[in-house]
């Protein structure tokens, strides 16, 4: 019984490494005409992944989709607004400061800038810009979740604010500086990694399902979003005040 | 040997990535809360897997296929490939690379089937829709959008035509597309959008993104090669509503064609 589900969720995990491998062998072998190398370490690797894929979804159904879920309903039951909108903020913000991907944009952003003479580029300087690059992002992802979790309070609906923040996004990248411009656009994806999602995810469901009135798929959706929105804006403002 | 101290390097990592959350929920439950966690232990396993299973993930995706994808997204780039001879190339010639651009395409495509958050968004998705938006439908409308993007990106790359541009006519369709799609998807659209760029679709994209720039004459690597990121969560957006508009028109058409029967 237990070997059977084991086998299954396997199985599941296996199809979906599945689409990789027929790329890397199609090109590997058809198109650049060259034999795959050192074919037990990938296999081995492709075993690693496809366990450790299944030991992920596993535990997502286990620990992170019902603590998410857990915290969202308490703090709806306990009715502080502050209190609710400080985990909001407390979660974006400290799951983004350490991002090791945030932290290697930013640096890289600082050598281009040093390197293009909009900063000073002394080490000290690059440093005290990627810093301030990396608090500006993980600032507007506390904020992004605040609003989100705002919005599925007070019913708001989504694509106003999401649309809002669109056309904000057009309007500063033509007036700000060419070089964050690609970074900026960046910020927005390397900001939700792979164990705040669900977490992030499940506080919306769970809060828009313990609130009458509120649809789980209408309003629990959208935190996300703002996380990848907001950080552009912000580095974008950032860019503007630094350079100019 | 060497590979336990990589396996625990990428463990400690992933820990260090959770420490925070595990702060923040510790605190909020003693401080702000005050009452225990529901069912404390299969949530501590259940965190236990996350942190084992992403750090397993982690290291076979670096063991085995990062870097086999490096060097074939180095090699595909790669002027003697394109062109064929070892000859000094000028200009970029867009229509030599069409192997480019279907590898882009294909590992897009492929990184985000097996992209773990977007998994776990289309698992809360499915459990909240009541089983109408299925998972695998919901992954692939979104790998495409993500393969189109990619595949975009290296094509904007190739030809050196201002990034900004493409944002600026993707966001306008965007908008236009809001106004148009059921309510019921924007939210989960959006969402997409942000989910795609993690683990997976990253390092190898980023590689591509590196090498394509740093082998085409004209190109600055650290002015060009970011945005791919850009174009792999703005895509996703335009097919996922583009989905849900689809299967609505559809849907409208049956009931239309059901009831001319009846005027007659």
């Amino acid at each position: 019984m237990i070997i059977s589900i084991i086998l299954k969720k396997l199985k599941s995990a296996f199809t979906d490494l599945l689409p990789i491998i027929l790329v890397i062998a199609f090109f590997q072998i058809i198109v650049l005409k060259q034999p795959l190398p050192q074919m037990g370490e990938v296999l081995f690797g492709a075993l690693l992944v496809v366990a450790g894929l299944t030991l992920f979804i596993q535990g997502l159904e286990m620990g992170l989709f019902p603590i998410g879920e857990a915290m969202a309903q308490a703090l709806a039951r306990k009715g502080s607004l502050f209190w609710l909108l400080s985990f909001a903020f407390a979660l974006g913000f400290s799951t983004t400061v350490a991002e090791p991907a945030l932290i290697a944009v930013a640096s890289e952003a600082a050598k281009i800038a040093g390197q293009e003479g909009l900063i000073d580029s002394s080490p000290d300087s690059l440093k005290q810009y990627a810093f301030g690059l990396r608090m500006s992002v993980a600032f507007s992802v506390g904020l992004a979740i605040l609003i989100g979790v705002m919005r599925i309070i007070r019913g708001w609906p989504v694509h106003y604010l999401i649309t809002g923040g669109y056309v904000i996004v057009m309007l500063m990248t033509i007036i700000a500086p060419k070089e964050i411009i690609g970074i900026a656009y960046d910020a927005g994806g390397v900001t939700t990694s792979t164990i705040t999602v669900p977490l992030v995810a499940a506080l919306g469901v769970g809060l828009a399902s313990s609130i009458r009135g509120r649809s789980p798929l209408v309003d629990g959706f959208g935190l996300i979003a703002f996380a990848s929105l907001l950080p552009m804006i912000f580095v974008m403002g950032y860019g503007l005040i630094i350079f100019g | 040997m060497e590979f336990i101290y990589d396996f625990s390097k990428i463990l400690l990592a992933t820990c260090k990535d959770v420490l925070p959350i595990i702060i923040l929920i510790t605190a909020f439950q003693i401080l702000v809360l005050r009452q225990p966690i529901p069912h404390l232990r299969r949530v501590v396993v259940g965190g236990v897997y996350v942190v084992i299973g992403l750090a397993l993930f982690l290291a076979g995706l670096e063991k085995a296929l990062f870097p086999l994808g490096k060097i074939m997204a180095a090699q595909l780039s790669d002027p003697a490939f394109i062109y064929g001879t070892g000859e000094v190339v000028v200009h970029a010639d867009w229509k030599a690379y069409g192997w480019v651009y279907l590898f882009a395409a294909m590992i897009g495509f492929a990184t985000t089937i097996a992209e773990p958050s977007l998994i776990a968004v289309a698992y809360k998705a499915r459990e909240v829709s009541a089983g109408t938006i299925k998972q695998w439908g919901l992954r692939i409308t979104v790998a495409v959008g993500v393969s189109f993007g990619i595949s975009l990106g290296t094509f904007r790359i190739v030809t050196g035509t201002p990034l900004y541009l493409y944002i600026l006519v993707g966001y306008m369709i965007v908008i236009v597309q809001t106004l148009f799609a059921p309510k019921s998807i924007i939210a989960l659209a959006y969402d997409s959008g942000g989910v795609t760029t993690s683990t997976v679709t990253v390092p190898l994209v980023a590689a591509l993104g590196l090498g394509l720039s740093a082998t085409i004459p004209g190109r600055n690597p650290a002015l060009d090669g970011f945005g791919l990121i850009a174009f792999a969560s703005l895509c996703p957006i335009i097919t996922v509503m583009g989905y849900a508009q689809f299967m609505q028109w559809l849907t409208n058409r049956s009931t239309k064609n059901m009831e001319k029967p009846n005027a007659l």
